[in-house]
């Protein structure tokens, strides 16, 4: 998966801004954008909750989680080891079932894409041909504490090192101060910071931290902001925040891109991280994105779960509707 | 296969035992009705449910009398508190058979499971653990010490939904010390008669709460008894009005809550996601059949294209089809009637020159249904834009600033509610203040709660049902010394002129009790 | 030589104004020992249509205007008819037959009313509505709304204080009012309105009609655009008739009451010409 070109980004930031992308002239826009009224979004969120999917449509559900997850270690004792377990678990997610599908990405610190590259080997590549992207953790994860030099340093070489995906967190310090314009450009530098030397660019996920901005507005903002400065996804959380992923935030940014794609004819994809463990949980923001932008995003370059405990109990309920009966820990492995 | 086409869900009809045929509930017992039988249908399939008894004149004195005996020598002699208690087990009750009640809404009414079941069936539950609380307080209720519950409650409710609007009723009548006969709807009396057999598990005393079947003109027996204190009735504009007129010189006490034609808010700075939530659910819950329907959608000028755009996308993603699959969005329309009564006023909205589109649903073969439609292009003299529709049919009309909205809101005969859509606090507030509508939801719409009273301005009603206000409702002062009133002094009338003159006149027509009324079916 | 009294003309009051019926026509009023008094104004259906027509007028001034000031003016004409106390004990003297003392009574009683309900107006809001406790994210508060146009037939066996008993309640909510005055005692009703169009209450609101109440209410009661009908002082017509023309349009009904005990002080008087307004609106940090 690649990410899109910048200086398309760019243009189309000035066309919809209708002017540079400094501190008034986006903020005139993003506090434009109409409000959210949480209570309804909330309900609405809740009600999407309530759609039971059985049978062929939970089998299919099922599958197509794990083909859309990230699986995820982001620990400092991550190590070659844990990673190369890690590799292996998404390769073969459940050895005693061939037809598992494989996950979309494995998602690790940057210094540990070597090793995720190394132990992928041919199953590197584009999820949307059934291969594993790599995606790495960049720009100062998870606090983004730190110069813009060292975030698209961190950034540089982790693509260096064969990440197909970024994952970069955005200044929530700066966005809740109003400088709207700094973190647009830092955006638009780690995008920059994303290409490769054969002109192609690694994909560019933002994460908003949402837990950090607290306020619906501040997300559907942050999220408006983070597609203007050339995002390819936007990305709920880095999981080190609590609350993580939740419904209806993964639904309000769901609802900011399917308003770009009206816009811009452009597809954004959406990443809810964090928290989300259950199958029942993860089959509702499948619904979610389907009744929202529609069906068609429900594929790896426009939708992932940043999870690793959740695969484990997706594989679970796949053995119970493959054999009828329940299934438990000890019949899946633990990485 | 796509994923949206979602596999069926369907609740399981397991959890229903129902009886091939059932009586009218009265003293205590289901006895046979000695009107003709009448079915009860399933308007999703038309297939039969069970058969109904049908009450007649005798049967409506049968359960007048034992309401009466039972308020005289039990119910009203009762302690508030043991009153109170008898609630609170129907409130569990209600809980325990909350899944059985909820199948058996959908089956009869046509409304989708999930609402029944997230709607309908809780805030039954809700609404008699809040009266049950005031049973014992009814000094509190505004009315001064000691008030007096009016006696014998007659209670018609319509068919939109059963259960609560029973709940509704019989709730703060008994609570308040009254004892009721109940008639549900012609067409939806299944959860009443399994509320019957909640009320014999709480062992309520015989006589207090009476269920009787029929069609309108026991109805109209029911409400024209002479032995009758109280008439409450849920249902349309024109047997509201029939209803005001037949108690009229009577003693009795009515509360009326009657129909709807609901504008619906708009403005430019609205959060426009949940205002599209809003609008769908103001009008497409419970297949617009919702006496509160936001059936008016008045939207700012600036962003009509951009609303009725966003709508018709939203509206593309509800679901139509069995009320029992959890995944229902749009269920069965209730009848045969309303249904023509629906495509009627629909076909007139097209003749009169306004915009028809409907959601492109699959329409299933048997049973009654009509696709989620919005009208655009509508002018406030179509027929349309003025007369209740009770369907899923929407009405889009514009405004340019906040007068026009809240003088075209309020250009209505009707006054039941209306919602508000913007982020502006102080415009909210203001435009709350001057519509004329018994409630108003801001930013949101169509919620109830027990607490929160309910009811109509003009032709929409009078009383309120919910809340201090809905019991007030079921009570009287305690003497004619009303509430906070100061002692006059004595003043001389000029009584021997008075006399004289009173001489002279036609004998002053006092309480009327019956006059036979034809009405059609309460709704 | 005593001097020649110059006797006053009995007038409708409408909008504001002091019209004579349109029809051109009057009736004789005379004293309790039959002495003739005046010749007071015998309203017309269309004098009751004008007197509507002004009422729905003045429905959005009064009703707007803060409790406080609702209240002060109420308080005014408690002020102004004690001023003139003297000139009402001796019309109901005259007109009921009744001892000074009597008639004074009874207007101590109506000046006292007035102060009482002058009272509520910023405090019955407070007493009949609430907020309520909603399971929900929810602010959500319950006020008394004034219903609108309301049309009276006030007693007929008293001059004033029957009259302001029956208009006053009406009148705190924010209801301008069309009162048909007791019609064998009609002169102090428009006296009053002599005190009301002197005092600060906004043209329209008060309309007072003398005449026959038999011919007036039935156009009062079926009238599309009064929204509520007090028929307290209607027991001897044939009021169930009233009632049922009411329903047409659902008007809010208050049926006859009989002696010396009508239309006393209450607060269900007040609310009884009010609408319960629920307004919800959703609550959240986020």
């Amino acid at each position: 998966m690649s990410g899109t070109s910048l200086v398309t980004a760019r243009e189309r930031a000035l066309a919809v801004l209708g002017g540079e992308p400094d501190d008034a002239t986006l903020r005139r826009y993003l506090h434009g954008i109409a409000g959210v009224d949480a209570v309804g979004l909330e309900q609405r969120a809740a009600g999407l909750g309530t759609r039971s999917i059985k049978t062929s449509s939970k089998k299919w559900a099922l599958d197509r989680i794990i083909s859309l997850v990230d699986l995820t270690t982001l620990e400092g004792a991550d190590t070659p080891g844990k990673v190369r377990s890690l590799v292996a678990k998404a390769m073969n997610p459940d050895p005693a079932d061939a037809t598992t599908p494989r996950v979309a990405a494995v998602c690790v610190y940057g210094d540990m894409v070597p090793y995720a590259v190394d132990a992928l080997g041919s199953v590197h590549g584009d999820p949307d041909d059934g291969l594993i992207s790599v995606a790495a953790v960049a720009t100062a994860f998870p606090s983004g504490r730190s110069s813009l030099e060292i975030k698209l340093a961190d950034t540089a070489e982790a693509v260096a090192n064969g990440a197909d995906e970024i994952d970069m967190v955005i200044d929530r310090g700066a966005f809740l101060a109003g400088r709207y314009g700094l973190v647009f450009d830092q955006i638009a530098a780690v995008k920059e910071a994303c290409r490769r030397p054969d002109g192609t660019s690694a994909s560019l996920k933002v994460i908003l931290e949402t837990g950090e901005l607290v306020t619906y507005d501040n997300v559907r903002r942050a999220s408006w902001l983070s597609i203007l400065a050339g995002g390819d996804f936007i990305k709920t959380s880095t999981g080190k925040v609590q609350p993580a992923a939740t419904l209806p935030v993964t639904l309000l940014m769901l609802e900011v891109v399917r308003d770009w794609h009206l816009m811009t004819g452009q597809r954004i994809g959406v990443k809810p991280a964090g928290g989300i463990r259950a199958s029942k949980d993860a089959i509702k923001y499948l619904v979610t994105v389907a009744e929202t932008v529609g069906e068609e995003w429900l594929q790896p370059h426009l939708f992932r779960f940043g999870a690793s405990s959740l695969l484990n109990d997706v594989l679970l309920q796949r053995q119970k509707m493959a054999s009828g009966h329940y299934s438990g820990a000890d019949y899946v492995t633990i990485d | 296969m796509s994923f949206l086409e979602y596999a069926p869900a369907p609740e399981s009809r397991a959890i229903l035992s129902l009886r091939d045929s059932y009586g009218l509930f009265i003293d205590g017992e289901f006895v046979d009705g000695r009107g003709t039988p009448f079915q009860s249908i399933s308007p999703a399939s038309e297939e039969k449910i069970a058969t109904i008894a049908n009450a007649n004149a005798a049967d409506v004195d049968d359960a007048v009398a034992a309401a009466r005996r039972a308020h005289d020598r039990v119910w009203s002699r009762m302690s508030g508190r043991d009153r109170g208690k008898y609630l609170f087990r129907i409130a569990r009750l209600i809980q325990e058979r909350a899944r059985e009640l909820a199948v058996a809404e959908s089956l009869d009414n046509g409304k989708p499971i999930k609402e029944s079941r997230d709607v309908d069936v809780p805030l039954v539950a809700a609404w008699f653990f809040y009266y049950a609380g005031w049973a014992d307080k009814l000094d509190y209720a505004g009315l001064g010490a000691s008030p007096k519950a009016l006696g014998v409650a007659a209670q018609v409710i319509p068919w939109n939904f059963p259960l609560l609007m029973l709940a509704w009723k019989i709730a703060p009548a008994l609570a308040a010390g009254n004892t009721v006969v109940l008639k549900p709807a012609e067409t939806t009396p299944l959860t009443a008669l399994i509320f019957a057999e909640i009320v014999q598990q709480a062992d309520l005393p015989p006589g207090v709460v009476n269920i009787i079947t029929g069609a309108g003109d026991t109805g109209a027996a029911l409400v024209g008894h002479g032995d009758v204190d109280k008439v409450a009735f849920t249902g349309s504009t024109a047997v509201g009005r029939a209803i005001a007129k037949q108690v009229a010189g009577t003693h009795k006490k009515v509360t009326l809550e009657l129909g709807g034609k609901a504008a619906n808010i708009v403005f430019d700075d609205a959060p426009i996601d949940q205002a599209i939530e809003g609008i769908v659910n103001g009008i497409f819950f419970n297949q617009g059949h919702v006496c509160c329907a936001g059936s008016r959608l008045l939207v700012q000028e600036s962003i009509h294209d951009e609303v009725v755009e966003r709508l018709k996308t939203r509206l593309s993603t509800l679901r139509l089809g069995d009320p029992l699959d959890k995944n229902t969005d749009i269920g069965a329309i209730n009848s045969r009637e309303q249904l023509d009564r629906i495509r009627e006023l629909s076909d007139a909205g097209v003749a009169e020159g306004a915009d028809r589109w409907s959601a492109p649903c699959e329409i299933p073969e048997n049973g009654f249904w009509y696709a989620p439609t919005i009208f655009t292009n509508v002018q406030t003299s179509n027929r349309i834009a003025r007369e209740e529709i009770f369907g899923p049919v929407l009405s889009v009309l514009t405004f340019r600033t906040p007068q026009e909205a809240i003088a075209k809101a309020n250009n209505t005969p009707y006054g039941l509610s209306a919602g508000i859509w913007t982020d502006k606090g102080s415009r909210i507030l203001a435009v709350a203040d001057q519509l004329r509508a018994g409630v108003v939801w801001a930013n949101t719409f169509n919620r109830f709660d027990p607490s929160s009273p309910f009811g109509g301005y003009k032709e929409s009603g009078y009383g309120r049902e919910g809340g201090r206000h809905g019991l007030g409702a079921y009570l009287a002062p305690a003497s004619v010394t009303r509430a906070g009133r100061p002692a006059p002094r004595a003043v001389e009338a000029a009584s021997a002129a008075s006399a004289a003159a009173a001489d002279e006149k036609p004998a002053r027509r006092t309480r009327r009790t019956t006059k036979p009324a034809k009405k059609g079916a309460a709704k | 030589m005593s001097r020649l009294a110059v006797p006053k003309t009995y007038k409708l009051f409408i909008g504001g104004a002091f019209p004579r019926s349109e029809s051109g026509r009057t009736y004789e009023v005379r004293s309790a020992d039959g002495a003739f008094l005046a010749n007071a104004a015998k309203a017309s259906r269309k004098d009751a249509r004008d007197a509507v027509v002004a009422a729905r007028g003045a429905v959005a001034g009064w009703a707007g205007a803060t409790a406080y000031n609702r209240g002060q003016v109420l308080y005014r004409i408690a002020e102004l008819l004690e001023g003139r106390r003297a000139q009402f004990v001796a019309e109901i003297e005259e007109a009921e037959g009744l001892t000074r003392a009597q008639a004074g009574a009874q207007v101590d009683e109506a000046i006292d009313r007035w102060v009482w309900y002058a009272g509520w107006a910023d405090k019955f809001a407070q007493v009949a509505g609430n907020a309520n406790p909603v399971a929900g994210p929810y602010f959500n508060i319950s006020v008394p709304e004034p219903t609108g146009v309301v049309a009276i037939v006030a007693p007929q066996d008293s001059s004033l204080v029957g009259f302001v008993s029956a208009i006053a309640p009406a009148l705190v909510a924010g209801n301008a009012v069309v009162v048909v005055a007791s019609e064998r005692f009609p002169l102090s009703a428009i006296s009053l309105a002599e005190v009301l169009a002197t005092s600060d209450v906004p043209k329209g609101v008060v309309n007072v009609l003398t005449g026959a109440p038999a011919e007036i209410a039935p156009w009062l009661a079926s009238h599309a655009d009064v929204s509520a009908l007090d028929l307290v002082g209607a027991g001897d017509l044939d009021w169930v008739d009233l009632e049922i023309a009411a329903a047409d349009t659902l008007k809010r009904v208050l049926r006859p009451e009989q002696g010396p005990d009508a239309a006393a002080p209450a607060l269900d008087r007040i609310a009884a010409f009010t609408e319960t307004k629920t307004v919800w609106h959703t609550k959240s940090l986020r």
